[in-house]
């Protein structure tokens, strides 16, 4: 593998920088002809800079169960990603069309269950759903918006093939590196980004906080009082709480500062109690209310879902959505793509057998070599079985694991996920990608941030791209028309 | 019949409370068969926060305690005409789909003592007939005492304790009901006792969900379903989603607590 | 502001200057310890004493051993109240406060934290120790330049600064408490070593040793000092100066918040005691009880201004 020619790459998969030929595909051109008049050990110099600026900057995120691993980086890769505009403008309409079909169907599943009655949701994907909270029937929330922020997990495996993943409709994380990404690749290259015209995203703070306005509460009057709920500096993504938090201008907060005050929920300041407006919680579901949920929670704050809903305060996102990002509700977003939309759905959804269907499981047994199986309410990459990398030993531990627990689990057909290059030692090397833009929704429309978080698989033929697995990010530019 | 009721809720605490708050289901609404008149509650050493519907569309007050109170004391006082509809409540209304009624809770889940009483119910053809013996089964089973281990028993619990009040019969009743196919859920609010005024405490009983009739109520202590004496109050899946009162504080202090109810005739 | 926030900053800037000054505690023992043996020991003994880790130390350790001392302040994992552990503590905080620091304050602390993990991962020889006192001090001086010409100068600033000088000024009252008989009038040995070697250590753990020369053209006085370090203004470790400045801060709030707290009163009281700018009224009510006042009083502050300001629940 040479530096600065074509590289080698794992024929199979389509490469977003060469496509499946040897030169660079249209949005690469100008990249690739300003990387061929660069040097490698160059590029190395500044990716360690980058390294040492995110280190100092504090962009840093812990491991759950690893107390040694305390504030580990994200590997940032400063090859960046680069979408056509023509090509976003498809993925973009598909995301806003699957996004408003998840609204519309939150608040269904929380009323009158239309898409139950008829016929093209079995009421057992609700009623054996631990996600589905029944403390939200019958409750419109503010603006009648469910999922505020949402983060749509995408992969392409072709030039025009993108495949929805997972739509992440509880507390999607990752904007802040989507913006840090970017802040330190004007930082470092400015020089690129005067030849190569970027849509930018640092909007995105301004965005949240003026689509977080809009869904004020009833009991709001005057400018709205935005705060950001943390578990606290212990959590993985403290960093991303505090940023979002300083960079809309509202109050960083964790349970302990807020209490039901005067039939709203309020904030221990320095001169006594002062009401919130719109609460964009990062605490899951079950931590948000210790009165309503788990009583354990250290988190969140007694009476708050209370207060919410006799129309005091606005939770962002509102409780309860994360049914929609459930895996077995997922195999039915097509349905509920067209249920709610009338449409066709845009963009793929990859195809997904319910291991609690008998059929579907003895194919995934028969089959488990070949395919992806995940756990149905799992995240983060953890507790998957990637069939085709797996050992023999592993595919026969989780095939116990299945059996004695089926429901718990869906299976998928491994994706050829493309690949983008990174930069190595030896110059540039082909890696699997995934990308998670960020959507924010309003009662004035949908807005989807150009580009998003890329995540990618650091080692050669991987293909989990998780933080937590050792996955790196880049920054992903979305060209100008 | 018009009723007039008098509930007072007395808590007093053997230090300060520096925070707590109680959510109260303690409205009773008006539907068919049952209107109220008047109703006001009336909170000393606290205030209300806010008051709104539940799921199940229960009026609850959101009650936080005066800072370091040592008591604190809630009151109902009203009238409500009640009519005898001998226990039928009517078709479900309201977003909460069936299926809900059907899902197991912690105080109603099925331990091998309920299994065995679900395999020894009567089941015939009249719905109404089965769940009338079941109901008189329990009774039989567990006979009314007070003199339970718990305020919060488990349906299983229930019946290995072999007594229980009215909450721990309506979680038996609802737990089988449920494994044999009807919706059911947990009632709570007032009955008068013909025989005096003053009443020990608020009175549970369960409804379940049959064909054509739609919502019964089945008060198993007394061995009838509910007639003109009953005020309906709250309703749940369980006594924790209907309780009259339930809450949290923060502090070490012990919680005691007195209650005084009339319901009368008017 | 959040009062957890305020809270978050004056324990923040606390931390960083307690780490300051027990940074200079170890440069005064060190070099008493290579210019006077004989005296170290009890030195190191006062020294341990005013950080009030006197008790924490010999819990764990037997003797009196300067290198174990110095080990045990800076770094020892043993010792909750080291320097590293201290600039931890105020990392954490600033974490905590985040949104409320520039970013050139936060990388300033940041990198303050990420340079003393490194450098006192491992005890520090002898030879290093000049140099990683030194790094102590200028990494807590970034912070404290980068505070100065970031941040709005607003309430966040206003707690940032009572914390830093009410720590400043606990730390001169401890070292005092500590030597306060070597600096009465009654007790005159001029010129005898002893002496000379303890003035110069509260000169040396205030960092003010030149300054003191540079005002009192070199003329070491007991009572000079003592006057020093309590009352001149000119000095910024003096209690006088310190308060002088919480007094501010707390009234820039007072203003701003339009409320006037017991907090207010009780700086207002401590401040009377230095107003009259009397030494010989101080020596005649008694210079430790003086300090002892003073002590109990700034407690009672701390305590009232984390009640009034709300810092915790």
């Amino acid at each position: 593998m040479c530096t600065f020619g074509p590289m080698a790459k794992l024929p199979d998969f389509f490469d977003e920088m060469y496509g499946r030929g040897t030169e660079p595909r249209a949005p690469y051109e100008a990249y690739a002809k300003w990387f061929g008049g660069e040097n490698n050990a160059r590029l190395l110099e500044k990716s360690a800079e980058a390294e040492a600026l995110f280190r100092l900057i504090g962009v840093t995120f812990n491991v759950y169960g690893d107390p040694d691993a305390s504030e580990r980086l994200i590997p940032f890769d400063l090859v960046p990603r680069i979408i056509a505009a023509q090509e976003w403008a498809k993925v973009a309409r598909g995301i806003e069309q699957r996004v408003r079909a998840l609204n519309a169907f939150l608040h269904d599943i929380y009323h009158r269950q239309e898409i139950v009655r008829a016929g093209r949701l079995p009421a057992e994907m609700l009623a054996l759903n631990d996600a589905f909270l029944p403390e939200m029937i019958g409750m419109s929330p503010p603006g009648g918006i469910y999922t505020h922020i949402v983060g749509t997990d995408l992969v392409r495996t072709d030039d025009n093939e993108f495949y929805v993943l997972e739509d992440n409709a509880r507390t999607p994380s990752g904007v802040s590196y989507m913006l840090e990404n970017r802040e330190t690749m004007l930082h470092m290259f400015p020089e690129l980004f005067s030849k190569i015209r970027v849509q930018p995203v640092s909007q995105y703070p301004r965005s949240l906080r003026r689509s977080l306005s809009g869904c004020v509460p009833d009991a709001c009057s005057g400018r709205p009082t935005l705060a950001v709920l943390t578990p606290g500096i212990h959590n993985s993504a403290y960093y991303e709480h505090a940023f979002l938090a300083d960079q809309m201008s509202a109050e960083l907060v964790e349970g302990h500062d807020l209490r039901v005050v005067d039939g709203r929920v309020a904030m221990r300041t320095t001169q006594g109690y002062h009401p919130i407006d719109v609460l964009y919680r990062r605490v899951d579901d079950d931590f948000l209310d210790p009165l309503t949920f788990n009583p354990d929670s250290m988190l969140g704050v007694p009476g708050i879902m209370d207060v919410y809903r006799a129309g005091g305060i606005t939770i962002a996102n509102a409780p309860g959505t994360g049914i929609a990002d459930d895996k077995a509700i997922y195999s039915y977003m097509p349905d509920i793509v067209e249920f709610y939309t009338g449409e066709k759905a845009i963009l793929n959804n990859v195809p997904t057998h319910r291991c609690s269907e008998p059929d579907a499981l003895k194919y995934v047994l028969d089959n488990l070599a070949e395919l992806v199986v995940k756990e149905v309410h799992g995240s983060g990459g953890y507790g998957m079985l990637v069939g085709p990398a797996a050992s023999k030993k592993e595919i026969s531990d989780f095939r116990k694991k299945l059996e004695s627990n089926p429901d718990n689990y869906i299976a998928q057909p491994t994706l050829a996920l493309s690949t983008v290059p990174i930069l190595t030692e030896a110059g540039l090397a082909p890696r699997h990608v995934d990308l998670r833009p960020f959507v924010l929704v309003s009662p004035q429309g949908i807005e989807v941030t150009p580009g998003g978080l890329t995540r990618v698989a650091l080692s050669e033929g991987s293909l989990v791209v998780n933080s937590s697995q050792g996955g790196g990010t880049k920054d992903t530019w979305v060209l100008e028309e | 019949m018009r009723l007039t009721v008098s509930h007072r809720t007395h808590y007093t605490y053997d230090a300060p409370v520096p925070y707590g708050l109680q959510q109260i289901r303690l409205r009773p609404k008006s539907r068919p068969g049952q209107i109220v008149e008047d109703w006001a509650i009336d909170v000393v050493g606290g205030q209300v926060e806010v008051t709104f519907e539940d799921e199940h569309a229960n009026t609850v007050d959101l009650v936080s305690f005066a800072p370091n109170q040592t008591e604190i004391q809630i009151t109902c006082r009203g009238t409500v005409d009640v009519e005898n509809m001998a226990g039928v409540v009517g078709h479900q209304s309201g977003y909460v789909p069936m299926w809900l009624f059907q899902r197991s809770t912690a105080l109603t889940k099925t331990g091998p003592l309920v299994q065995s009483l679900i395999d020894d119910v009567t089941r015939s053809d009249n719905a109404l007939e089965t769940l009338h013996g079941l109901s008189d089964q329990i009774l039989n089973r567990v006979p009314y005492s007070t003199a339970q281990s718990s305020s919060e028993l488990s349906a299983e619990d229930v019946l290995r304790e072999g007594r229980g009040v009215c909450q721990d019969h309506a979680h038996v009743f609802i737990t089988v009901a449920r494994a044999l196919g009807f919706p059911a859920r947990y009632v709570s609010g007032y009955l008068m006792m013909d025989d005096r005024a003053e009443q020990d405490a608020s009175h549970a009983w369960a409804e379940a969900n049959l064909p054509g009739l739609g919502w019964v109520g089945f008060d198993i202590s007394n061995g009838i379903s509910p007639d003109g004496r009953y005020v309906r109050v709250a309703t749940g899946l369980d006594y924790r989603g209907a309780a009259p009162i339930s809450g949290m504080r923060y502090g070490n202090a012990v919680e005691d607590m007195t209650v005084s109810l009339q319901v009368q005739q008017q | 502001m959040l009062g957890k926030t305020a809270g978050g900053l004056f324990w923040m800037f606390r931390y960083l200057e307690r780490a300051e000054n027990t940074a200079r505690m170890i440069d005064a023992g060190l070099r008493i310890s290579l210019t006077r043996s004989s005296a170290a020991e009890s030195e190191w003994t006062s020294i341990l004493s005013s950080t009030g880790l006197r008790a924490a130390y010999h819990a764990t350790h037997g003797t009196i051993d300067g290198p174990q001392i110095i080990n045990f302040l800076l770094r020892d994992p043993a010792n909750p109240g080291s320097i590293l552990a201290g600039i931890e503590t105020a990392r954490e905080n600033a974490r905590l406060v985040r949104t409320a620091l520039t970013r050139e304050v936060w990388e300033a602390v940041n990198e303050c934290y990420m340079v003393l993990k490194t450098t006192l991962a491992h005890p520090i020889d002898d030879r290093d120790l000049p140099r990683v006192l030194q790094i102590i001090r200028q990494r807590s001086a970034y912070v404290r330049g980068a505070s100065h010409g970031t941040m709005v100068r607003n309430d966040m600033y206003n707690f940032a600064r009572i914390g830093t000088f009410f720590e400043r000024a606990d730390n001169t009252a401890r070292i005092l408490d500590q030597k306060y008989y070597i600096l009465l009038p009654s007790v005159r040995f001029v010129g005898s070593p002893s002496d000379n070697v303890q003035w110069e250590t509260i000169l040396r753990a205030t960092s003010s040793t030149r300054a003191y020369q540079t005002l009192h053209e070199g003329e070491n006085d007991p009572r000079a000092i003592a006057r020093f370090l309590l009352l001149d203004r000119r000095l910024p470790r003096s209690l006088a100066f310190c308060y002088g400045k919480i007094s501010e801060n707390l009234g820039y709030l007072e203003h701003e918040y339009g409320t006037r707290h017991i907090c207010h009163e009780l700086v207002s009281n401590i401040c009377e005691k230095f107003k009259a700018d009397d030494m010989n009224a101080i020596f005649e009510y008694g210079l430790h009880e003086f300090i002892g006042d003073f002590l109990r009083d700034s407690a009672s502050l701390g305590r009232q201004i984390e009640i009034d300001y709300r810092f915790s629940e």
